[in-house]
């Protein structure tokens, strides 16, 4: 059975606009799939409709055996906690500092206090902010702030991690090296799928690519 | 459980360092809980102290039998025997008409008055104190002693306690009836003050859920908040009646000594003083939790 799977889902936003229509797409744990298509195609939201933060208006969105659309309230937070989540608006919270901001996913889940700070700066370390542990995200520059995104969504180990434009704001240089880290996280077993525009990295990392036009999967 | 318990007590310290951060506003939330509740428990301090008083300095309760005025001497001591024989009665006095003229004219110096008068114009008596003190074994007591022959009037002398008792007793009903509207008072403060803060932590609340934090988790610490500020105004207004009562005993003591009575409020004692802030506490925390429950509503995926 795939980890992630789509069966003819459709969503209709409530002002009536049609973003999927009759999308079907399997992953298998282990994948790195890259989600492309044109701005305003619905990659983002295949990506909410994955973390149950849209409910599809019709078909399933099936995640680790579970039916993700039809998932009570009280369910969402658990499922939630399988997926490391970079957000095309990086979703910050600007009045704490960055170090927090890492910190917050190991505290909503209780993790105890020393090793979880322990792996905060592991993360920070990783996408090169460690340096910046104690800043607030408002004085980090865009690139800055997109990688604090990513140490967040990477510091509680997900076994799944859903990114959406995580390099769209990073020189190519830094792109690079997120890249890596993709693949690195990746080769240990993470699933890995990725909304993004970047040609350069589709070329270097080689991944599964899926194209979504007109609200159907147009390529896969 | 262990890392249940270090969650809470991250929650806690969370509550109180936001507390801290805008000590103003906090301090004026506390006042004003304070205050709605100081002003049922100022009542009830006093209440209670007078029913003290009520209690301790009512008399025994003793019924004055006065006789018929043609009533002759060994009319006036059957009556007594009857009395002696009679259960529910501890004591009885016979008191002479000439007697009770002599104290009138000692206790009130109308000498000349009374020595004016054609004759004694008072009847013989029989003061009887009764066994026990509710109104309602009096009232019996009172009406069994009018059918007697040659009782011409029975007097019940502790009417005033029992009117005052009866006066507390409206005032106890007053007080819940207060205490109640200003337990609604105390909730919708927390309730709105929790919103507001619901409305500043927005994206908190909407960030923390996206990542996985259950409403449990969101919900915590503005229960912990809703808690420590009752609990905080609860410790306000026993502190503003406690002052109040301070400033009050002083002035009351030169009329306590002016009438020989222990005229002093007392404030609550440890029990009491507990109960409060567990009440406090209790409110502020009912008030959050219906704030939590109205407005996080809104982060649920559609
Ligand atoms: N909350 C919403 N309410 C109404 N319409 C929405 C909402 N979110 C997205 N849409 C619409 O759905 C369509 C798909 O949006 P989506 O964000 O999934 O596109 P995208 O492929 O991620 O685009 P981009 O590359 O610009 O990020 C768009 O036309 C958008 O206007
Ligand atoms: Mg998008």
């Amino acid at each position: 059975m795939s980890q992630i799977a789509l069966s003819n889902v459709s969503k209709r936003y409530p002002g009536g606009h049609e973003a999927l229509n009759g999308v079907s797409l399997a992953i298998e744990t282990g994948e790195m799939v890259f989600i492309t298509g044109h701005s305003g195609a619905g990659k983002s939201t295949l990506l909410k409709l994955i973390a149950a933060i849209e409910r599809p208006t019709s078909g399933s969105v099936v995640v680790n055996g579970q039916n993700v659309g039809s998932l009570r309230a009280r369910g969402i937070p658990f499922l939630r906690r399988n997926f490391g989540l970079v957000f095309q608006d990086h979703k910050l919270l600007f009045e704490r500092s960055v170090f927090d901001n890492v910190m917050l996913p190991l505290d909503i889940t209780g993790f105890d206090r020393r090793e979880g700070a322990r792996r905060a700066r592991a993360a920070l370390d990783k996408v090169g902010l460690l340096h910046k542990e104690k800043a607030r995200p408002i004085t980090l520059s865009g690139g800055e702030q997109q990688r604090l995104c990513i140490a967040r969504a990477i510091v509680h180990r997900p076994s799944i991690l859903l990114a959406d434009e995580p390099t769209g704001n990073l020189d190519a240089g830094y792109a690079a090296d997120i890249g890596e880290l993709f693949r690195d996280f990746n080769r240990v077993g993470v699933t890995v799928v990725l909304a993004t525009h970047d040609t350069q990295l589709a070329a270097r990392l080689q991944p599964r690519q899926v194209e979504i036009r007109g609200g159907r999967v147009h390529h896969d | 459980m262990t890392s249940w318990l270090a969650a809470h007590r991250r929650a806690c310290s969370g509550t109180l360092a936001r507390l801290l951060r805008a000590p103003l506003a906090s301090l004026f939330n506390i006042a004003v809980i304070g205050t709605a509740l100081a002003l049922p428990l100022g009542f009830y301090v006093v209440l209670a102290s007078l029913q003290g008083l009520a209690r301790d300095y009512s008399p025994q309760p003793q019924l004055s039998l006065f006789l018929a005025p043609e009533a002759s001497a060994a009319e006036a001591r059957a009556i007594g025997e009857r009395l002696k024989a009679r259960s529910g009665i501890s004591a009885s006095r016979f008191v002479p008409r000439a007697a009770a003229l002599e104290t009138l004219k000692a206790r009130t110096g109308l000498d000349d008055i009374i020595a004016g008068l054609p004759g004694n114009p008072l009847p013989d008596a029989w003061v009887v104190t009764a066994a026990g003190a509710d109104a309602a074994t009096l009232d019996g007591l009172r009406g069994e002693f009018r059918q007697w022959p040659k009782v011409a009037e029975v007097h019940v002398d502790s009417d005033w306690a029992r009117r005052l008792d009866q006066l507390l007793g409206l005032g106890r009903h007053a007080v819940l009836l207060l205490a109640t509207a200003l337990a609604f008072a105390l909730v919708a403060v927390t309730f709105n003050t929790i919103r507001l803060q619901i409305l500043t932590q927005r994206d908190e609340i909407e960030v923390a859920k996206l990542i996985g934090a259950t409403d449990g988790w969101i919900r915590r610490p503005f229960l912990y908040f809703g808690a420590i500020t009752g609990t905080a105004g609860g410790a306000a207004a026993w502190l503003m009646v406690w002052a109040v009562l301070a400033l009050f005993n002083d002035r009351l003591q030169p009329l306590a000594a002016l009438y020989g009575l222990p005229l002093q409020l007392a404030h609550l004692d440890a029990g009491d003083s507990l109960t409060l802030l567990v009440f406090a506490a209790a409110l502020g925390w009912f008030g959050a939790w219906l704030s939590v429950r109205r407005h996080l509503g809104a982060y649920n995926p559609r």
